[in-house]
C-alpha cells in the first residue's frame, strides 16, 4: 500500500491528497461557472468588458504591470542615490534620503490606486445621478494628503539628519572620525527615522 | 558592521555552512525530500522540488528551454522576502478574509433570495443556507455590509504585499517539474485572479465607477465563489508551510530587530529568499509596519462613510464622505429624483397611494396619511457602497397600512415607486419587514417632509433592511397574503 502511493506520488509529484483536493476545487470552479453561464463570460460588443477578461487581466495587470511599475521605480531610486553618492561622497547627507522618500511616494500611490475614479474623473455621470454632487474635489483633496506625506517626511527626514549629526558630532570630539563611521552612522539613522508611520 | 548595510560577506557570516545561496537551496531541498521519505503521512502533501514527475521529458525539455528575457531569480534582491514574512501575511488574511467573505454572503441574503430578489438569481447550492433576514438588530445591515465593504478596502495593502513576497515563484524556471505542480499553478489563477477581480471590481462599485460594464453584482458574487474555493485550497496545501515558517523565526524578536541586523531568512525550497540578496533598506518590522501603516490609512480615509460623525469628514476621497449641508434633508443620497426620472407633477397634490391585496383597493393621499398615526424611529439607512447614517424617521407604520388594506398578517408585500422601471424601482418585503413596529411608510425625516432626493412624498424604512429596499416615491403597497 505504502509502496504504491509512494510510486503515485513520485508520478504525480505529490501525495494524491494533493490531486484530489485541487481536482475538488477545479470541479467547483466548474460549477460556478456553469451556474453563471460560459457565455455570461465574454461580451460580444466589446470585448474588454467580460468578466473572463477582467479575471484574466487582473493577474496580468498586477503582475506584469503595477508590480514591474513599481519595483522598476524603487530600483531606480536605489541606482540614482548610489550614483550621486558614489561620484560625490563628500556630499553624501548623513541620513539616506531613500525610505523618506519611499513611503510618502507609496501613500500617495496607493491612494491613487484605489481612488483614482474620484481622482481622474472617471464615471462622473452614474457619480452625479448617484449623489446628485460632482467629483470636484477629489483631485485637489488627493494633491493636499500627498502632500502632506511629504511635508511629514521632510520634517522627521530633517529631525533624523539633526539628530545623526549631533551624535557624529559628540562621538568625534575625543579622536577623529574613520573612514568606516560614515555609513555606519546612516544605517543607524534610517533604523531610528523608519517607523515613523 | 564593515560596510553600508549588509553585503554577501555579512550574509555568509550569518550562514557559515552555505557558501552560494544557490546550492543551499539545493541542499535544503534534497533535506527535505528525504524528510518527507522517512515521514510521508505528515508534513506537507505539496510538489517535492527537484525531481521530475511524469512524464518526464516533458519536464525536462520544459526545463532545457528557458525563454531568453525571463528574469533570472537575481534579480529578486530583496532581502525580506522569505517564507517568514510570506507567512505573515499569509496569517493575516487567513484570518481576516474569511470575515469579508462571510459578510458579502450574508448580504447576498439580506437582499431576500427566498423572495427572488437577490442577484444574481440563480446560484444553486453556492449560498448560505437561506433564512428571512431579520429587522433587529437594526444596525444588522449596516455592521455586515459596513464590514465588508471596509474591511475590505484595509486589506488592499496586505494583499499587495502577500504577492509582492511571492512574486519571484512567478519568474522561476522550470516552472512546472510535475502534473502536481501545473494543477496547483492552475489553482493560484483561481486565488490571485480571484482577489484581484473581487477588489478591483468592489473598489470601482463603491465609488460609481462601472468601467468594467458587466453586472456588478454577478460577477462579484461568481468571482468570490472562485476565489473563495481558491482560498481554501490553498490553505489546506499550504497550511503546514505556513506553519512550519512561522515557527522558523520569532515575531517578538523580529520586532527588537533594526535595520542594522537585518538578514536574510534562511534559504528555503519554494525559492523565496534570494540567492543574491541586496543590502536591506527597511528591517522586517519596518516593512510590517509600512503595510499596517498603508492599512490603518486606508482604513482612516474610509470608516467613516460607514460610521458616520465626525469620522465621516475624513473618508475624503470615497463618495459617502462628502457633507450635503447641515438641514434636515442633507444626508446621503443614492440616487436623485432626476436620475429617477420623477416627474415632480406626479409627486404633488396629485399623488395618491394605492393599498390593494385585500377586499379591494384602498387609496389615500398626503394629508389622509398624515391624520392616521404617526410613529417615529431612528434607524439607519445603509446600502451596497459599504456606507450608511443614521436619522430620525416619522411616519405611518407598514402594519398599519396592512390593517388599512385589510390584510392584517401579511405573508409580504411588494412596494412599488413612481420610478418607471429600472433596477430597484419595486421590493418585496419579508413578513417580519413589514409587521416590525418600527416599520414605516416615512413622511418626514428630522422633523421635516422629505425632500424630493429623499423619495418625498413618501419613502419605506424598515429597519436592517438594505437601502436600495426602502423604496423611494412609493405609489403602490400590495400586501399578499
Amino acid at each position: 500500500m505504502r509502496s504504491t502511493i509512494d510510486r503515485a506520488r513520485r508520478a504525480y509529484g505529490a501525495h494524491p491528497l494533493h490531486l484530489l483536493s485541487l481536482l475538488a476545487s477545479f470541479a467547483l470552479v466548474g460549477y460556478a461557472i456553469s451556474l453563471l453561464g460560459v457565455h455570461s463570460l465574454w461580451n460580444d460588443r466589446v470585448w474588454w468588458q467580460s468578466i473572463i477578461v477582467w479575471f484574466l487581466g487582473a493577474i496580468v495587470l498586477h503582475d506584469l504591470v503595477l508590480f514591474p511599475f513599481y519595483a522598476l521605480a524603487d530600483r531606480s531610486l536605489g541606482a540614482g542615490w548610489r550614483a550621486v553618492t558614489g561620484r560625490a561622497p563628500e556630499a553624501t547627507p548623513a541620513v539616506s534620503p531613500r525610505n523618506y522618500l519611499r513611503l510618502p511616494a507609496m501613500a500617495s500611490g496607493l491612494l491613487l490606486l484605489m481612488f483614482f475614479p474620484g481622482i481622474i474623473r472617471q464615471g462622473s455621470g452614474s457619480y452625479l445621478r448617484a449623489t446628485g454632487l460632482t467629483q470636484q474635489p477629489y483631485l485637489g483633496r488627493w494633491l493636499l494628503l500627498t502632500g502632506a506625506f511629504f511635508a511629514v517626511s521632510a520634517v522627521s527626514y530633517a529631525a533624523a539628519t539633526v539628530r545623526v549629526r549631533h551624535r557624529r558630532a559628540t562621538a568625534v570630539t575625543p579622536s577623529p572620525p574613520s573612514s568606516d563611521e560614515d555609513p555606519g552612522a546612516t544605517v543607524v539613522a534610517a533604523t531610528d527615522g523608519e517607523p515613523t508611520w | 558592521m564593515d560596510g553600508p548595510g549588509l553585503d554577501a560577506a555579512g550574509e555568509s557570516e550569518h550562514e557559515p555552512d552555505v557558501p552560494d545561496g544557490a546550492a543551499g537551496t539545493r541542499a535544503d531541498s534534497s533535506a527535505e525530500d528525504s524528510r518527507s521519505e522517512d515521514a510521508p503521512a505528515e508534513g506537507t502533501h505539496g510538489p517535492g522540488s527537484g525531481e521530475f514527475g511524469f512524464p518526464g521529458r516533458l519536464w525536462r525539455t520544459i526545463a532545457e528551454h528557458r525563454p531568453p528575457g525571463l528574469p533570472t531569480s537575481r534579480v529578486f534582491t530583496s532581502p525580506l522576502r522569505g517564507p517568514w514574512l510570506t507567512s505573515v501575511f499569509g496569517f493575516l488574511l487567513l484570518i481576516s478574509l474569511p470575515l469579508v467573505a462571510l459578510t458579502g454572503l450574508l448580504d447576498y441574503i439580506a437582499y431576500s433570495p427566498r423572495l427572488h430578489q437577490s442577484i444574481p438569481g440563480n446560484v444553486g447550492f453556492l449560498h448560505l443556507p437561506f433564512f428571512n433576514w431579520p429587522t433587529r438588530p437594526v444596525w444588522l445591515f449596516q455592521v455586515t455590509e459596513g464590514l465588508h465593504v471596509c474591511l475590505g478596502l484595509i486589506l488592499v495593502p496586505v494583499v499587495l504585499a502577500k504577492l509582492w513576497s511571492v512574486m519571484p515563484k512567478l519568474f522561476t524556471w522550470p516552472p512546472l517539474r510535475s502534473v502536481a505542480e501545473l494543477l496547483e499553478r492552475l489553482s493560484l489563477v483561481m486565488i490571485v485572479g480571484g482577489i484581484v477581480f473581487e477588489m478591483a471590481t468592489g473598489i470601482l462599485n463603491i465609488q460609481y465607477d462601472y468601467l468594467f460594464g458587466f453586472n456588478f453584482y454577478t460577477a462579484h458574487y461568481f468571482g468570490a465563489w472562485v476565489f473563495m474555493t481558491g482560498f481554501v485550497v490553498h490553505v489546506a496545501l499550504k497550511f503546514p508551510t505556513m506553519v512550519r515558517s512561522l515557527r522558523s523565526r520569532s515575531l517578538r524578536d523580529e520586532l527588537r530587530t533594526p535595520l542594522a541586523d537585518t538578514v536574510p531568512e534562511e534559504p528555503d525550497v519554494d525559492g523565496l529568499v534570494p540567492t543574491d540578496p541586496g543590502p536591506p533598506t527597511l528591517s522586517r518590522r519596518g516593512a510590517l509596519a509600512l503595510v499596517g501603516g498603508g492599512s490603518l490609512l486606508v482604513a482612516v480615509l474610509t470608516v467613516g462613510q460607514s460610521i458616520g460623525g465626525v469620522a465621516r469628514d475624513a473618508a475624503l476621497l470615497i463618495p459617502r464622505g462628502r457633507s450635503y449641508g447641515d438641514g434636515p434633508n442633507d444626508f446621503q443620497i443614492n440616487k436623485t429624483a432626476v436620475a429617477a426620472s420623477i416627474d415632480p407633477s406626479t409627486t404633488g397634490p396629485a399623488w395618491r397611494l394605492s393599498l390593494t391585496g385585500g377586499a379591494g383597493e384602498v387609496t389615500l393621499d398626503r394629508e389622509m396619511l398624515m391624520a392616521m398615526h404617526q410613529h417615529t424611529a431612528d434607524l439607519p439607512i445603509a446600502c451596497v457602497e459599504g456606507w450608511s447614517t443614521t436619522q430620525r424617521w416619522t411616519g405611518v407604520r407598514l402594519a398599519d397600512l396592512a390593517g388599512l388594506a385589510g390584510v392584517p398578517h401579511p405573508a409580504k408585500a411588494h412596494v412599488q415607486s413612481l420610478e418607471g422601471g429600472g433596477g430597484f424601482s419595486e421590493a418585496w418585503l419579508q413578513q417580519n419587514q413589514v409587521l416590525d413596529p418600527d416599520a414605516l411608510l416615512a413622511l418626514r425625516v428630522n422633523g421635516v417632509d422629505l425632500s424630493p432626493d429623499h423619495g418625498y412624498p413618501a419613502r419605506v424604512i424598515v429597519p436592517a433592511l438594505p437601502g436600495v429596499h426602502c423604496t423611494k416615491w412609493v405609489r403602490s403597497i400590495e400586501f399578499v397574503r
